[in-house]
């Protein structure tokens, strides 16, 4: 096994984990962070596969630099979407929906 | 109940990808050839610096046009002068981090220019330049010495926007006699230069307006 897939193997699990947490966790802080988790381990897989032969491949380097500047944009989006809801309703999670029909 | 479902789900998600992975064919696509094949006339010699800027420069002008979209709409979401966010004022009790501050932020600049410089060869370029400014920017607020934006002034503007519309200009010129995106031959590293220094400047401001437009709006020390 090689470094490069040890990565892509790492970035399996961060994914796995952070969907986990996205639909297990109410907070939408913690929404935010598992989403994180999740694209790190997308472009830890990308990264990783892409040299699991031992010779790295620059043109997945530089999607998952691009991946990433465009992660923390959507980042500050979504804690700018949860501040406005925090200071409009003062809930720091989303309303559940259903909760009328069952 | 629900915790259960989810966490077997993305175990067996998980499992079944990694046994994916590593039962996983030598791959038929093999670009690294191609590229260096194109590095000499590419204008850089850093193959990642070559990607983004030339052979993939769709991804980079698409991307500060994003994050120019997800400015604004920090900017939507956040009206400025919102009295509900002006609640603390910034304050750095300790005397030391603002002068730690102040040495900081100038030796950021310099080492920002540097990595700029050096992504034409070595890894480095326009994202980390700005990525190492925006820092600085905001470390200057987080010590108490520059106040949080409140409103984009007209400077602020064209200097967000800069980047993008260099970008855009140098992309679409071609357009008249050949294809977007397509650099003249001889120009082609000065042209670069000028969109990664653009792109710097205007993704700087873009990452330090996402974290300042939404800091606490206090005194300024």
């Amino acid at each position: 096994m090689t470094t490069g897939l040890l990565f892509a193997l790492t970035g399996v699990v961060l994914f796995a984990a952070g969907a986990a947490a996205l639909l297990l966790v109410d907070h939408l802080l913690r929404r935010v962070l598992a989403f994180n988790i999740m694209g790190s381990g997308a472009c830890l897989v990308l990264v990783g596969l892409a040299q699991r032969n031992g010779v790295p491949d620059p043109v997945p380097q530089a999607m998952v630099l691009t991946g990433i500047v465009v992660a923390v944009a959507a980042t500050g989006l979504a804690l700018a979407l949860i501040r406005r809801l925090h200071a409009q309703t003062g809930a720091t999670t989303l309303p559940r929906d259903g909760a009328d029909n069952d | 109940m629900k915790r259960f479902a989810v966490s077997a789900a993305a175990l067996g998600f998980a499992f079944w990808l990694i046994s994916a992975l590593l039962n996983l064919p030598a791959t038929l696509i093999d670009l690294r050839p191609l590229l260096a094949e194109a590095i000499p006339k590419s204008g850089v010699a850093h193959p990642v610096t070559a990607v983004l800027l030339n052979t993939r420069g769709y991804d980079t002008l698409l991307e500060i046009a994003v994050l120019l979209v997800a400015l604004i709409g920090v900017l939507i979401a956040v009206p400025p002068g919102n009295p509900a966010l002006s609640e603390r004022p910034a304050t750095a009790d300790d005397a030391m981090v603002p002068a730690l501050a102040r040495l900081v932020a100038p030796l950021a600049v310099f080492f920002a220019i540097y990595v700029l410089w050096a992504g034409a060869h070595r890894p480095g370029g326009a994202f980390q330049a700005a990525a190492i400014l925006a820092a600085a920017l905001v470390l200057l607020h987080l010590a108490g010495l520059t106040a949080a934006w409140s409103a984009p002034t007209l400077r602020l503007r064209i200097g967000l926007i800069a980047g993008f519309l260099i970008f855009l200009a140098i992309a679409a010129a071609p357009l008249l006699g050949g294809m977007l995106l397509q650099y003249p031959p001889a120009l082609v590293g000065t042209l670069i230069l000028v969109i990664e220094s653009g792109l710097t400047i205007s993704l700087a401001l873009v990452l330090a307006g996402l974290f300042l437009l939404l800091a606490d709006r206090g005194g300024v020390r």
